[in-house]
């Protein structure tokens, strides 16, 4: 269903100077922060739990319930907003970031003024010069206008915001690795428990890390109330949610759409959003959430965005990334592309993901390269195997975080439904394949019977 | 000049100052290091070791955890063609080819003038975009391979100097943070409860048992 909901956080990206703290003030902004500023903290952190805003980085998360998650008593607390977008496909934080900076400087001073967190960490990807530049003047504009820093609003709230940016890896948008990474050391995740950052986070205290898009929502959550929010979207899903849309349709784009009630089929076909297949070719298969996603077919289309429904149907919504392939998509090729991106950026830290993901990009690799064995497939799944046991949906993992099982979702998906591609590309190895030459066979002639 | 000049020593230590451990500095410190230099030299993961009180071969080994971080000289342009899901499915991998063919180097390499180093990159969030690029991390979106072209003629006759500085350089606008608007970076030995957090609450009422307990 489409449907016209107000746009919460996309609201000012049509305006060319959307990220200046001129435009951000005439469209309403900072004015949450002053109504927050009224109010006990306590407060702030009920609406927000009453809005039951989900974790709009990958999990899923309730970002209210997160909060509620920090040990009474225990300070000082952190924030440390997770900016480091790398899943492939996925393509709406770095939006944010640049085109309304200050919303997400305003959702921080809310949750840090909510939760009395001390001081915020403000984690921006490497690669996204843009956004670092665009954050960095929105960030000396709030401070010099008192928005940010010591006593604002003459209140007794006072609270860093400081700008830092990652280095390249994917691995840091998993949350313990990004602590790791802020606490100057290599990005690898620790272990839960002991290590769950609401317990014991940044320097081992109380630790709040929450994606941009999830803090984004916050100021519109205060100046309009949790109720306009829960009105949005479906049971397990309120409010609006981006989604990136991108592969083989005509207008690939990014989409802020009312969460739970928007389909799948909507956001692809819709004229709209991303307007159909491109070159009118007929779908082959989507991913719905990310690379990390296991994908998803035509049968799947008329599903709702809505977390409960896709956990169910055995995928996730994720990072909010739909990639389309069509028809004359190679299942073989995608799943090597997706599978060696995992084998690339796993940080090394657990055995299984480690070795796993490379042989599974190795193996992979020889199958459409032209060298495949039969035995290939079964091989595939055996390593999967050891790196997520049973393969199933959700994944266990033998793994301290997901990305190693990650690695398993198109490599499962792929095969139980494309394995005649599989074992076309392996037959076709078989029969390019010459036997090897013995003077038995008679294919090697004795030199003497060589013709000179 | 490999070690922090004097202009960047007073940046670092006003990056340093914002973290309540030093160690935290580490990357930027790294970022900075590369800007100054184009690439991050021994000599200033040594001089960063000492600000920062770690080991050099610390910081060798987060620096060496970070494909942004290069070791060794690399172009004047570093220009990173997105191969991942949703580029490759619209000509990534072409484009790359071209890129390779263009440049007479492979992927990985450096042009022998030193102008332009090609890296086969992991998804750089403009899929919607693709296919795309980046140059020294500056975005070039549904480029075509006359775009390309265009492009490598514009970098190599200085036309896009305003737009893509040397490779080193990420953000050209820095975080300053005014000294009398500064709350402080917060200890974590510092174990004080936030003076605003009952902010706004009723006052107690002075009488415990008139108080509302319906």
């Amino acid at each position: 269903m489409i449907t016209d909901s107000p746009k919460i956080i996309t609201s000012r990206f049509g305006y060319a100077d959307s990220y200046t703290l001129a435009r951000y003030e005439a469209t309403g902004g900072y004015q949450a922060l002053r109504k927050a500023l009224t109010m006990t903290p306590t407060s702030v952190v009920d609406e927000v739990k009453a809005a039951s805003l989900l974790g709009r980085g990958g999990a899923g998360f309730p970002a209210g319930v997160k909060w509620g998650f920090c040990p009474p008593g225990v300070w000082p607390r952190y924030l440390v907003v997770n900016g480091d977008e790398s899943e492939p496909g996925t393509y709406k934080d770095r939006m944010l970031m640049e085109l309304d900076p200050h919303q997400l400087i305003e959702g921080i001073l809310l949750a840090c003024y909510a939760v009395g967190c001390g001081q915020a960490f403000l984690y921006v990807r490497g690669e996204m010069a843009l956004a670092q530049e665009r954050i960095a003047s929105a960030l000396n504009d709030a401070y010099a206008a008192g928005y940010v820093g010591r006593n604002i609003g003459g209140s007794d709230y006072s609270v860093d915001i400081v700008l830092t940016w990652g280095a390249g890896a994917y691995i840091v948008g998993e949350e313990t690795a990004l602590i790791e990474s802020l606490e100057g050391n290599r990005g690898m995740p620790r272990l839960k428990p002991p290590f769950f950052p609401a317990a014991k986070g940044l320097y081992l205290q109380p630790t709040i890390v929450n994606n941009v898009e999830t803090l984004a929502n916050l100021p519109w959550i205060v100046n309009n109330g949790a109720d306009a929010f829960t009105a949005l979207g479906a049971e397990s899903s309120k409010g609006t949610r981006m989604f990136a849309v991108s592969g083989h349709v005509k207008q690939p784009g990014v989409f802020e759409v009312e969460y739970g009630v928007t389909t799948f089929r909507d956001l692809i076909y819709a004229p709209v959003y991303a307007g159909g297949i491109k070159g009118d070719h007929q779908l082959k298969a989507f991913i719905p959430g990310g690379a990390s996603a296991p994908w998803f077919y035509e049968e799947h289309l008329d599903l709702p965005l809505e977390k409960a429904t896709i956990d169910k149907a055995g995928s996730m919504l994720g990072s909010g990334a739909i990639v389309v392939m069509d028809e004359t998509t190679d299942a073989v090729k995608a799943c090597l592309r997706v599978v060696r991106f995992f084998a690339r950026e796993s940080c090394g830290k657990c055995t299984p993901c480690r070795e796993g993901t490379n042989w599974l990009e190795r193996i992979l690799q020889r199958i459409l390269d032209g060298y495949g064995r039969p035995s290939d497939l079964a091989l595939l799944m055996d390593v999967s195997d050891n790196i997520s046991p049973g393969i199933a949906w959700p994944p266990k993992q033998t793994t301290i975080c997901p990305l190693g099982p990650s690695a398993v979702s198109p490599i499962a998906s792929a095969i139980d439904r494309f394995r005649p591609e599989f074992e076309a590309h392996i037959a076709k190895a078989m029969q390019s394949r010459v036997a090897v030459p013995t003077i038995a066979s008679g294919t090697v002639k004795p030199r003497a019977a060589v013709d000179v | 000049m490999a070690r922090l000049t004097p202009e960047n020593l007073t940046i670092a230590a006003e990056i340093i100052g914002r973290y309540p451990v030093k160690k935290s500095a580490l990357i930027p410190l790294l970022h900075l290091a590369q800007e100054q230099d184009g690439y991050v030299t021994n000599e200033a993961m040594a001089h960063i070791g000492e600000l920062v009180g770690v080991t050099s071969a610390e910081v060798l080994g987060t620096c060496s955890f970070y494909e942004m971080f290069k070791l060794h000289p690399v172009g004047k342009y570093v220009v990173n063609v997105c191969t991942n899901i949703s580029c490759q499915l619209v000509g990534g991998e072409e484009l790359l080819h071209h890129a390779e063919k263009t440049l007479g180097i492979k992927s990985g390499n450096t042009t022998p003038d030193g102008l332009f180093t090609i890296e086969d990159v992991e998804c750089i969030a403009a899929c919607t975009e693709a296919p795309c690029l980046q140059v020294n991390y500056r975005y070039r979106h549904r480029i075509t391979h006359g775009e390309f072209d265009q492009m490598v003629d514009d970098l190599r006759n200085g036309r896009l100097d305003d737009e893509v500085p040397a490779h080193g350089t990420l953000a050209r606008v820095r975080q300053t943070i005014p000294v009398d608007r500064r709350a402080g970076a917060v200890s974590p030995d510092d174990d004080r409860e936030p003076g605003w957090l009952h902010a706004n609450e009723a006052p107690a009422a002075t009488d415990p048992a008139s108080g509302d307990a319906s």
